[in-house]
């Protein structure tokens, strides 16, 4: 307990702009005429309760140290050890804990307080981190002014280009009250490197993306998807292919974290879908050390990889979306990753039919196939958007079916191999309504001996 | 004003691993050809065994199950026991 805190008597915390503190001011200087009151703290004002001795904690240090949640709360000690306490304005418990009778005649009984400034978001990280224990153990580097945390960070090589957050403990701490983890929970080792990534280093890097704490579930569940062998994600990382990770994600967690699924929705100007991939690209830099020339080996790499994120258009529910497809719960949350390679923008305006939409995009695809250097397709994510959609859906069709078509459209001669074996093709819906597009999404390498799309839950 | 970052980097790397020394030659023992599964890489593999052969020199021929993933550890204890030294296909 800080000295300065008194060891014997009572101690007031409150904060002027709190009416239930405004109530008890008169309260307060009662005790203090009475010699009760050992000291006053206030949140926000120390010339309020006028009249009396108050002191200065707008640095809120003193009511972190004390745990204030509500104002005014009234705390009684004795050789230095707490032994009562009342929180907001209760008559009988302000007199249990004075010890005293009769306090506030004329005052209603009871009124509750208003929130502690300690607890407010962004305080209660910061005063944990400046005065308790927090648990990160990653070392700190010390930024003095005049030098500047952003150019520190591009010189140490911690970004992908562009500016970082700076991840302070109080960001790191806001980050990891969003998962029931231990900072030290090991999630894995990240390629190419294989060194482990604890929660706490997944919470740095997803700060320095730009991730708002809510995004942290979805990060992590993204991460456990790219950490399956399946995914591959060694490969990704080290290819000259240049491939980057798409994460698409679904159910309630997008309307919570405000995910883009309309206007621009593979394109910039949302901070979930620009950020929550972003942070795996710095996790697997940072962490995995996939530096472009070092391990990372993309000859060309692609816009991409940035990262891209984006919530499937779940409006239409006509449409059995991308995770109920892939074996997660209506109304679950979860994100599916895909290894991709580039992106291409398909238009048709002369269809007028579901055939004649699976007729134009075969040819597309064919197109893309060409591209490769092997007739198999390595796998395709291809998003439509809200006019094709609804030419699909008019014509009776659902995701099965378009599924089914584009791979018989694009099989090729009997005999040859396909471009697309099970698992190969997936069909999402993204952007907005107007347009007659769709984007190929280009996948890497498909099947067992590629990388394969894994789907995981988001942890409420 | 003082700002404190928390480093994002991982700290807890695999350890460092010391190297084997090299061959000052390949006489009397035996060079692994491991094949990762790249387009054309059994051609310079084939090449290499070919030249090998004509040496008098031992080979043996692996291979990955797949270059976009790490090679299964069974591998790579195969070679470890069978061979002295190892060439590896790394590129189409």
């Amino acid at each position: 307990m800080s000295s300065e805190i008194p060891e014997d008597g009572l101690v007031l915390v409150v904060r002027k702009d709190c009416p239930t503190c405004q109530l008890i001011a008169p309260v307060a200087t009662d005790l203090e005429a009475r010699g009760a009151l050992a000291a006053v703290y206030s949140q926000d004002n120390p010339g309020f309760p006028e009249g009396l001795r108050v002191r200065d904690d707008c640095h809120l240090e003193v009511s972190f140290r004390l745990a204030i949640t509500i104002v005014p709360t009234l705390i009684r000690f004795e050789d230095g050890v707490e032994t009562a306490r009342a929180i907001g304005w209760s008559r009988q418990e302000w007199c249990n804990v004075a010890t005293l009778d009769d306090l506030g005649p004329g005052l209603p009984d009871e009124r509750p307080g208003c929130g502690s400034l300690s607890e407010e978001p962004g305080w209660a990280e910061e005063l944990l981190a400046r005065h308790g224990e927090t648990g990160l153990s990653a070392e700190t580097l010390t930024v003095e002014f005049p030098d500047d945390p952003f150019e520190i960070m591009d010189v140490r090589g911690w970004s992908d280009g562009l500016p970082v957050v700076p991840p302070t403990p109080a960001r790191v701490l806001a980050m990891l009250r969003e998962c029931t983890l231990a900072p030290d929970h090991v999630l894995g080792s990240i390629p190419p490197a294989g060194a482990e990534l604890t929660v706490e280093k997944a919470a740095i890097n997803a700060v320095m993306a730009g991730c708002l704490p809510a995004y942290f579930p979805v990060v992590l569940a993204a991460l456990d998807a790219a950490l399956d062998p399946d995914f591959a994600w060694q490969g990704l990382l080290s290819t000259t292919m240049g491939a980057g990770v798409a994460v698409i994600v679904n159910g309630p967690v997008c309307r919570r974290v405000g995910l883009n699924s309309g206007f621009n929705v593979l394109g910039h100007g949302t901070r979930a879908n620009a950020t929550i991939a972003r942070a795996l690209v710095l996790i697997a830099m940072n962490v995995g050390g996939a530096r472009p020339g070092g391990v990372d080996r993309s000859t060309l790499g692609h816009p991409g990889k940035h990262g891209l994120c984006f919530a499937e258009d779940e409006s239409d529910p006509a449409w059995q979306t991308l995770a109920v497809s892939r074996g997660i719960g209506e109304e679950r949350s979860a994100v599916t990753v895909f290894g991709f390679c580039g992106t291409s923008i398909m238009n048709d305006e002369t269809a007028r039919t579901a055939e004649d939409l699976v007729a134009s995009h075969a040819r597309s695809l064919e197109a893309m196939c060409q591209m490769r250097s092997s007739r198999r397709g390595g796998g395709v994510l291809l998003v439509i958007a809200g006019e094709f959609w609804r030419i699909f859906r008019d014509s009776g069709w659902d995701r099965t079916q378009i599924e089914a078509a584009l791979h018989d459209a694009t099989a090729g001669p009997a005999g040859e191999t396909p471009m697309f074996g099970p698992g190969d093709l997936l069909v999402t819906r993204a952007g907005s309504h107007a347009g007659l597009f769709s984007t190929i999404i280009q996948g890497w390498g498909s099947g067992p001996t590629g990388s394969q799309p894994i789907t995981r839950e988001v942890e409420p | 004003m003082t700002t404190i970052l928390l480093d994002p980097t991982a700290t807890r790397a695999r350890p460092a691993r010391q190297r084997v020394s090299g061959h000052r030659s390949l006489e009397g023992l035996t060079v692994g050809l491991l094949d990762i599964r790249k387009r054309q890489g059994d051609v310079v593999l084939d090449h290499l065994e070919r030249l090998l052969g004509e040496r008098g020199i031992r080979t043996g021929r692996y291979a990955k199950p797949t270059f976009t993933k790490p090679a299964p550890s069974s591998v790579i204890d195969q070679v470890t026991a069978e061979c002295d030294a190892v060439v590896e296909g790394l590129a189409d």
